[in-house]
């Protein structure tokens, strides 16, 4: 049982005078020289535990790779365990903005996390960097305080589609996803593009979260030039074995979103995955100096290969240092450190250079990778770049901000066949 | 009665002290903790008048919990009023609850257990996958807390007051509820559910006014939780809910009215503020829950009782055997 490193609290005698969420701008623990204070929403606990626990190994070996010093300002950390739940998430940021006074947040995991915290990251105006995928906390309900460096939902969905298109001349595809909003927002982006492209999605299968056998829905996939995926957690592994047992693999080519074959999974997978292509703004093999620098030290320290989530929190760590050399004294003042974050431009991360848009959300390069096996070890090798993506492709901001949100029925699947 | 005076000193010095909670316990964060204690103390008393005191354990009280969050967060944003919202949420879970009590009061024992959880998942099914209605997955935000009589209640001592009052009313309604023959009636459809009948009770209607009770006061908590969190999604309707609220019923005490509330406290405590502390507060909270059921069967709160009133006869031996003859003989 470990206990966290937790500052102690100074103000907690202070008495009612400094109630109220406004407490958190005029609290003396502010003041120049003290230190930045970081907090941390992951999840150690529950069935998304392994993403979590990744953000935490990323952003410490950021952290430990600076020496806890980021732009001559000593950093601390606090790390919260939302449980996984919405619930939990909203105290968890109350905790972190309350009583630890945290300057900005890093995290949470899950889309439905983010979308529960939205509202109050406004409110007490706390800057937050998100990994969570949600669409329109960048997109039609975009909040000033908050970005994304990693990627939307769709955002890789929309190049995998391309590819798929270009690249490899397919025109039918089925997709298969679990029955939640990012398994629905990777979908209906990868079908947007793939049939306005020319392609027919013949088939669309949601299994739920928990499945225990995906034999039945693999059963389901017919003839079909691809399949789609965006599994997440653990769920790809179970997939891809049901895959190849029921000899599928050899057949029709599996593509996927940047879940579905993160690097963090590598090590648990085997020969069933060759071949395997998805799309991510990261790869463990990309040449970059940060990188390299990250894939030693996660070898070194966790025994582990970083994936999106480490990889999004270590370039996440990047963001508060660049941020922070932008906002200078101004660093703790909640509105001007968020303005500072979405001026950032970082020339060299793990996953390349990128920009933050206006509502957010990173321009930068998407890889399409292969699964391969290099000296007995499986690794993603990247057989593609598709430079500055931007999360809304190739259409126009505003024609694309006009639709609704992808959704489970958005855009109309018109091609279905039984 | 020094019992009775002793009870109401203990009475008066909590009163005082939830009353002025905000001024000693300083950090916001703490007293949105105590606020969260609240309103989830004032869901375990719903769901102990059919736990405790009807017998019949549901599994399905998350759902009751969230179609309250869900009519009032759909209601509002919709561009009603917040009174609109709250009263329709109230009239809605009472239906739902009234719908629930007519399938799962076919049964009792596992059979009601079971036919609740069913009905539980079926409306989290609703809302998860009616995303026109309900948005699905992605949650409805709740943009402000009502304000009633212009109160504004944005600030967490404002909101705690509110559950205070809330829990107040929770506690008196339960009071009045277990003294009331109705009450006294409720208990023995549970103990002697023949007997009762031979009586000339109509059993299924008193089950059936309890689970409403039961409805009336998950909605109450569930709009308090709408107004705290302003987000409401599918999570909240699952399994897991209703099973923590059972924890907290049963970990505290079932049948009694401190019990919930204890219970509440504990789940509330460990979940928010212990998991800063320790990694593995999961595995305390097991552990706690696994010393109450071997040391204190019946449950955090009578187990206490028990326990001081050993501890109290073993240090005064003598007198306590004298006054029990005492009594025998007259």
């Amino acid at each position: 049982m470990t206990i966290q490193r937790r500052t102690v609290l100074k103000g907690m005698a202070a008495a009612g005078a400094s109630l109220g969420v406004s407490a958190k701008i005029a609290s003396p623990a502010l003041a120049q020289g003290a230190p930045f204070k970081i907090g941390l929403m992951t999840v150690k606990t529950g069935p998304l535990a392994q993403g979590g626990i990744q953000m935490e190994q990323g952003l410490l070996t950021f952290l430990k790779e600076k020496n806890n010093t980021l732009g001559g300002r000593k950093v601390e950390l606090v790390v919260a365990d939302t449980g996984g739940n919405p619930a939990g998430a909203k105290t968890k940021a109350q905790e972190l903005v309350e009583r630890d006074k945290v300057n900005v947040i890093l995290g949470p995991l899950a889309a439905f996390e983010l979308l529960a915290i939205t509202d109050y990251i406004l409110q007490t105006k706390t800057p937050l960097i998100a990994v969570a995928a949600a669409e329109d906390v960048t997109q039609r309900k975009a909040n000033p305080y908050i970005i994304r460096p990693t990627t939307t939902s769709a955002q890789c969905c929309h190049v995998m589609a391309d590819y798929a298109l270009k690249e490899l001349k397919l025109k039918r595809a089925a997709t298969i996803s679990e029955d939640f909003a990012f398994g629905h927002e990777q979908m209906a982006g990868f079908q947007r593009v793939f049939e306005e492209g020319g392609g027919k999605v013949v088939k669309k299968l949601w299994p739920p979260l928990v499945t225990p056998d995906y034999t039945p829905f693999i059963a389901q996939i017919g003839n079909v030039d691809m399949v789609f995926s965006g599994f997440a957690g653990s769920n790809p592994v179970k997939f891809m074995r049901a895959y190849a047992d029921l000899g599928l693999a050899a057949k029709t080519p599996l593509m996927g979103g940047w879940t579905f074959m993160d690097d963090a999974l590598l090590k648990s997978l085997g020969d069933e995955a060759l071949g395997v292509l998805s799309g991510s703004s990261y790869s463990s093999a990309f040449e970059s100096e940060s990188n390299k620098r990250l894939v030693a030290a996660m070898a070194k320290d966790y025994n582990s290969l970083p994936g999106g989530y480490a990889s999004g929190m270590y370039i996440g760590g990047m963001c508060v240092e660049s941020a922070l050399a932008i906002a200078g004294d101004k660093s703790t003042d909640g509105t001007a450190f968020a303005e500072a974050l979405h001026k950032i431009k970082l020339e060299e991360s793990p996953r390349g250079a990128f920009t933050i848009d206006a509502r957010g959300n990173a321009v930068g390069a998407v890889f399409v990778r292969k699964c391969e096996k290099k000296n007995g070890q499986l690794v993603n090798t990247v057989v593609k770049t598709y430079p500055n993506v931007s999360q809304f492709w190739t259409y126009p901001e505003d024609e694309f901000l006009k639709n609704p949100v992808y959704s489970r029925d958005y855009p109309p699947a018109k091609n279905l066949e039984n | 009665m020094t019992r009775s005076l002793s009870t109401l000193v203990a009475s008066a010095v909590a009163l005082l002290l939830l009353a002025t909670l905000p001024l000693w316990l300083g950090n916001t964060y703490y007293i949105n903790v105590a606020s969260q204690i609240l309103y989830w103390a004032v869901f375990a008393l719903g769901l102990n008048v059919l736990v405790g005191w009807a017998g019949l354990t549901s599994l399905g009280h998350a759902a009751l919990f969230a179609v309250s969050g869900y009519t009032a967060a759909i209601l509002v944003t919709a561009g009603h009023s917040h009174l609109v919202g709250a009263v329709a949420a109230i009239a809605m879970t009472v239906a739902t609850a009234a719908v629930f009590a007519v399938l799962a009061l076919r049964a009792t024992g596992i059979g009601f257990l079971m036919i609740t959880l069913a009905l539980g998942q079926i409306l989290w099914g609703i809302a998860y996958r009616w995303a026109s209605l309900t948005n699905g997955d992605n949650g409805i935000n709740f943009k402000t807390r009502p304000q009633p009589f212009g109160l504004d209640l944005t600030s967490a001592p404002a909101f705690y007051y509110l559950a205070l009052l809330v829990f107040l009313a929770a506690v008196a309604s339960m009071l009045v509820f277990v003294r009331s023959p109705l009450g006294a009636a409720l208990r023995g459809t549970r103990d002697q559910p023949r007997r009762m009948t031979a009586l000339g009770y109509n059993v299924w209607l008193i089950r059936f006014l309890a689970f409403l009770l039961s409805g009336f006061w998950t909605a109450v908590a569930g709009l308090l939780f709408l107004y705290y969190n302003q987000f409401i999604s599918p999570q909240i309707a699952a399994l897991q809910t209703s099973a923590e609220a059972l924890l907290m019923v049963i970990s505290g005490g079932t049948a009694t009215i401190l019990g919930p509330i204890a219970g509440a406290a504990i789940v509330v405590i460990m979940k928010n503020v212990v998991s800063a502390y320790v990694e593995r507060w999961n595995m305390v909270l097991g552990i706690i829950f696994v010393l109450i059921i071997s040391f204190m069967p019946e449950g955090l709160v009578p187990g206490v009782r028990r326990l001081i009133g050993v501890a109290w006869r073993g240090m005064r031996p003598a007198k306590a055997v004298i006054t029990v003859r005492g009594e025998a003989s007259s």
